[in-house]
């Protein structure tokens, strides 16, 4: 009984002392203006631009609008159309998924293994080699270029050089063809795809501590394989996670290129990805609530793949 | 191994010459897959008409010219809207959102990578999130926000969103967050206050972050077409002023092939420069668990 009351003054006086939460957040913020006063401008347009747009296009999901009319609820039935009721967007979702799977994964080993090599490079060798796998990814749009390689007439270098060498008599219409316009797509993308996630594996693997790989020696490691698996990768996980998030960003947002290449709608929309079906809802028709339903979806995919592949890479040299 | 100049002359442990080969010519197969594209630009854009077009198509220039260059220039001249104009309208777009982006992004990076307060793990976490999704998941609800703030149709609609670029902050914080405390403390100690030492300690310290900032935000500016917001032809960029022009088909093609080199020469020129301070940056560009 003693304890008991001890115990009610105790925690009465706990709470005396500990102040509200409110007071608490007021004094952080009298305390810290500073720092809230330099994140401020950067935080006001992050938030404008990015934070509320995600916020109004989720809620929007939920609504029929047409930019018009006021956006009248609906429900879940956006969602409902989108999966039971629309033969386009399931194209899209199957194109996007091709895309996902091949560019996301070989391009995330690719920038690996390139990254990987180019580190035994000297120095000079080794600038000139990120470089040439680097200068694709900022060159702008130059990938128009690949427009004249698979140009369907004679002129096309593709047509051109198979005609010369003999492989086929007439040109291939390659760009309005259902069977080649994945694929090339896919070629492309990965042309485009090394980015700022190898520049991040080739400067993570700089650092790696040179003593760990001599220790790893000592310690029984016989092959580059080993040394690989056990040292290398666990040391940079950090950058491999963050190459991860921005390979798996880019390889389910797949639009610019097809839309550049095949064009929009693509024949039979053969290269229709998940944001080329939100652009054509979003932007020709207007359909808001519907165009809101179909990112959310991709907002979805892009979170659940990114948790999916960090829970992966924890596995990494174990 | 040590034959070939290119390897690293330190002996490495555990390497097989076989295997090296192998790894050196999937390099070398791969870099020409990545390398011959723009080759071929930079070729054609010398290219006389008579060789655009000959059959076979042929990847290299036999006699070089700079025509092409000439009549881009003559062409632009006669337009309605001179060439300068669109050159200016990117200049501007470009340089407004790089160096606002640099500032901005180091401002608020300083105190979430030095300091712990009441939101700036979540703040952080926000950021991190933002990361992971494209602008495409956000372009309609963009659009509304442009046309209540009156900015359609305005540089401002480009240059402001682009200033608060996720990446950036992410990037600038993990690079701060090397600069030793007791730098700090010695600034803090002999009285200056935290704006102060924002702008004479942290950021002079952060070089080739903001290197890396400008690496990554240049390009996207410099490419950038308007979008959906740019609709007066005066304002247009000069992406979108090249693209109507390669637009113009086969009589317009070695005008288009050196247009293709202007635009993509400039981001390479600029990260060859800034290529080993990006390097620096990146190496810190590590996600914790």
């Amino acid at each position: 009984m003693q304890a008991e009351v001890n115990r009610h003054a105790a925690s009465s006086l706990i709470q005396a002392k500990k102040p509200s939460r409110l007071a608490y957040v007021a004094r952080e913020l009298r305390k810290n203006k500073h720092y809230y006063l330099l994140m401020s401008p950067y935080m006001l347009i992050f938030f404008t631009f990015t934070v509320i747009p995600v916020v109004i296009s989720l809620a929007l999901s939920f609504f029929y609008f047409n930019m018009l009319e006021f956006p009248r609820f609906v429900g879940w039935q956006n969602y409902a159309r989108l999966f039971l009721g629309d033969d386009v967007f399931m194209i899209a979702l199957k194109n996007t998924f091709m895309f996902a799977v091949v560019t996301g994964p070989v391009s995330y080993i690719a920038c690996f293994l390139f990254a990987w090599i180019i580190n035994e490079l000297s120095p000079k060798v080794r600038a000139a080699m990120t470089l040439v796998f680097y200068a694709p990814s900022i060159s702008g749009n130059v990938f128009f270029i690949w427009l004249i390689v698979f140009s369907g007439d004679s002129y096309g270098y593709l047509n051109g050089f198979l005609m010369k060498f003999g492989f086929i008599l007439e040109p291939i219409q390659w760009l309005s063809n259902e069977k080649y316009i994945l694929a090339i797509i896919i070629i492309i993308q990965l042309w485009l795809s090394l980015g700022t996630s190898f520049l991040a594996f080739i400067a993570g693997l700089q650092t790696i501590d040179r003593t760990l790989i001599e220790a790893g020696a000592v310690d029984g490691i016989k092959n580059r394989w080993q040394e690989l698996w056990f040292i290398t990768l666990p040391s940079m996980r950090p950058q491999l996670m963050f190459g991860a998030v921005m390979q798996i960003t880019g390889s389910l947002a797949v639009a610019d290129i097809s839309v550049a290449l095949a064009g929009f709608p693509s024949v039979n929309y053969a290269g229709h990805t998940i944001v080329t079906h939100l652009m054509d809802f979003g932007t020709i028709r207007f359909e808001m609530g519907y165009a809101s339903a179909i990112a959310t979806v991709l907002f979805c995919m892009m979170i659940g793949a990114n948790k999916l592949t960090q829970k992966l890479l924890r596995k990494v040299g174990e | 191994m040590r034959m070939l100049a290119v390897f690293r002359t330190p002996r490495r442990l555990n390497r097989s010459f076989a295997v090296s080969f192998l790894l050196f010519a999937l390099l070398a197969i791969f870099g020409a897959f990545m390398a011959l594209p723009l080759i071929y630009a930079v070729s054609n854009a010398f290219k006389p008409l008579d060789e655009l077009f000959i059959f076979p198509p042929r990847f290299l220039v036999n006699n070089p010219t700079l025509d092409n260059f000439f009549d881009l220039f003559a062409l632009m001249g006669n337009s309605w809207v001179p060439l300068s104009r669109y050159f200016a309208n990117t200049l501007f777009i470009t340089i407004a959102g790089t160096a606002g982006h640099i500032l901005l992004a180091s401002a608020a990076a300083y105190p979430l990578a030095k300091y712990r307060f009441w939101g700036s793990g979540t703040l952080f976490s926000i950021v991190i999130l933002s990361l992971m999704f494209s602008g495409h998941v956000t372009a309609i609800p963009n659009y509304m926000v442009m046309s209540w703030l009156g900015w359609i149709n305005t540089h401002a609609s480009i240059i402001v969103p682009s200033l608060a670029f996720p990446l950036g902050l992410f990037l600038m914080k993990q690079f701060m967050e090397q600069i030793p405390d007791a730098l700090l403390e010695a600034a803090k100690i002999d009285g200056a206050n935290e704006y102060r030492i924002y702008w004479s300690i942290v950021m002079p310290n952060v070089k080739p972050a903001w290197l890396t900032l400008m690496i990554l935000q240049f390009p996207a500016l410099w490419g950038s077409d308007g979008g959906n917001f740019i609709y007066s032809e005066n304002l247009k960029t000069l992406h979108y002023a090249l693209g109507q022009i390669s637009a113009g088909g086969i009589a317009r093609a070695g005008v288009g092939a050196a247009v293709a080199l202007l635009l993509m020469i400039v981001p390479i020129a600029l990260f060859i420069i800034t290529q080993s301070s990006v390097m620096q940056t990146m190496a810190t560009s590590g996600m914790k668990e």
